[in-house]
């Protein structure tokens, strides 16, 4: 018997070349198309979906960092402040310490000055009361010494007998 | 190439689903064995003609006129010939199994071998010359099996287009959702690593020619009406898609291609040889699709109807359940190998395309 399948019968070859085309740009026309086109649009509103969320965490990263910055300046600029502060106080009260030992020093020193001048006025009073009360005790004590007659003989002599004569 | 996701979970399912395909196909297979054991017996008591495997076996994979249903029952198809005096359109179940000779409007005409239509001549024997000069156009059992096939593939990919557009921008559901990885397999795993950057062009054509491969291979294995018929075994159709992907090839080779073929890289005193021998490669390539195809395909049929056949060669129920054990498993391969050789089909025709649009820098 002869059924040779491998020899293809031109009926065949005539109705598989139309089925295969009519279904080629049937398929390709209501079919492929919509799906790979569907598929694609999918696919791109997927990726896309991830990238815009990839961005809003870079965003958010960003918005973080840039707080953080914020904060971190902020934080030393109360810092400058702050030391600012410090030094200007440090500052005034170093200079009304130096302004206050100066007047102090001053007034020690006028005091002093009037101190001296009292001192001085003092003894000088003191010096002059001192010169007239010895003039007056000599002047009494000469006085007394100088009543008796024989007493100032014996003075003369004696100082006479001290002075040789040359 | 990369040849990782056959080991996917993913493709395991996927035979896993064909596992329990398979187990249906069994019953069918039990089930014919059933009405031709009826049949033989039959015919053993009428004393008519002996069982013989080999007759059996070609009479299913071979094309048919009429769509065999049980024993004598079947579906007449259409008869169209075109003949040097004109169109014939008739049943074929005018020839009655090829019992009785068809008077046509311009011949007579006798089926031999329930496959061949010759013109009979008043004397009633063959006519060879006349013969020659008609031709069988008729929608014979592949060609009705064919246009089923693409009629299913119309019906379901036209549905899965409208649930794109009414689900727009969601997640696959349903059908939508079997076939989509299907369709992005095609699409990541063949189309793109082997053609590049212009593969969106070829994806229709990849496509079709994948489902249309699978589909029928599919329909092939069910033993009973709506397959039974061994299309993508039947040289003519692996012809016909070679002969396109053939086609495609060489319209949309570019330069680099063209002159890799008519002035090779070689010494021009070997061009003689180089360019036939590259002229020869440019038809070997789909020669070498066509016959895969068509070997795979027929064979795995040949296998499942021996095994089936042994019952009825030694003619004892004891064999059977030995014999159904192979046919499952043959069936469970055959499931596999549909796949297969229509991924194999679709990855060849997409690395050939890809060679002949590649761009040399």
């Amino acid at each position: 018997m002869n059924f040779d399948i491998g020899n293809p019968s031109i009926g065949l070859v005539f109705w598989t070349a139309i089925a295969f085309l009519l279904l080629l740009l049937l398929l390709r026309k209501f079919a492929w198309r919509p799906i790979m086109e569907a598929i694609g649009e999918r696919e791109k509103s997927i990726e896309d979906a991830l990238a815009s969320a990839e961005k809003a965490k870079d965003e958010m990263a960003r918005l973080t960092n840039e707080n953080e910055q914020l904060l971190k300046a902020a934080r030393a600029e109360r810092d400058v402040i702050l030391k600012e502060a410090k030094e200007l106080k440090d500052q005034i009260v170093a200079d009304a310490k130096v302004a206050a030992q100066a007047e102090g020093t001053k007034l020690i020193e006028q005091a002093r000055k009037e101190i001296d001048d009292q001192k001085k006025r003092a003894l000088a009073e003191v010096k002059s009361q001192v010169s007239s009360l010895s003039l007056e005790i000599a002047r009494k004590v000469l006085q007394k010494e100088f009543e008796d007659g024989q007493k100032q003989e014996a003075l003369v002599a004696d100082l006479l007998k001290d002075v040789k004569l040359n | 190439m990369d040849f990782r996701h056959f080991f996917d979970s993913k493709k395991i399912s996927f035979i896993a689903i064909f596992a329990v395909l398979a187990t249906f196909s069994v019953t069918n297979i039990a089930k014919a064995a059933i009405t031709d054991t009826v049949a033989a017996t039959g015919h053993e008591a009428h004393g008519e003609e002996e069982f013989e495997p080999t007759k059996m076996i070609m009479e299913h994979i071979s094309d048919a006129h009429d769509w065999h249903l049980w024993g004598h029952t079947s579906i007449p198809l259409p008869v169209i010939l075109y003949t040097d005096k004109g169109m014939e359109v008739f049943l074929s179940s005018k020839f009655h199994h090829g019992e009785h000779d068809y008077q046509g409007k311009y011949y007579t005409y006798r089926l031999v071998d329930k496959k061949k239509i010759k013109v009979v001549d008043t004397g009633g024997e063959v006519d060879e010359a006349a013969s020659q000069k008609v031709w069988d156009f008729s929608i014979t059992k592949n060609v009705a099996s064919m246009f089923l096939a693409v009629i299913v593939l119309l019906l379901i990919f036209s549905s899965v287009a409208r649930a794109y557009k009414k689900r727009e921008g969601k997640a696959p559901k349903g059908l939508q959702s079997f076939l989509e990885p299907l369709i992005l397999f095609v699409r990541d795993d063949i189309a793109r690593p082997n053609i590049g950057h212009t593969y969106a062009r070829y994806m229709p054509l990849l496509l079709t020619i994948f489902f249309f491969i699978w589909f029928n291979n599919l329909l092939g294995l069910i033993p009973i009406f709506p397959g039974a018929a061994n299309v993508t075994g039947n040289i003519a159709v692996t012809f016909v898609l070679a002969f396109i992907v053939l086609i495609v090839v060489n319209i949309n080779g570019n330069r680099y291609y063209w002159k890799h073929i008519l002035t090779p890289d070689v010494p021009w005193w070997l061009y003689p040889i180089m360019i036939p021998v590259e002229l020869v490669g440019v038809i070997s390539k789909p020669f070498a699709l066509m016959i895969r195809l068509f070997a795979n395909i027929t064979a795995g049929h040949i296998v499942i109807l021996s095994l089936i056949s042994l019952i009825f060669v030694f003619q004892s129920l004891a064999i059977a359940p030995v014999s159904l054990a192979f046919v499952l498993f043959m069936n469970v391969l055959e499931l596999l190998v549909a796949a297969l050789q229509a991924f194999i089909f679709t990855l060849l025709t997409a690395l050939f395309i890809g060679m002949a649009v590649e761009e040399h820098h």
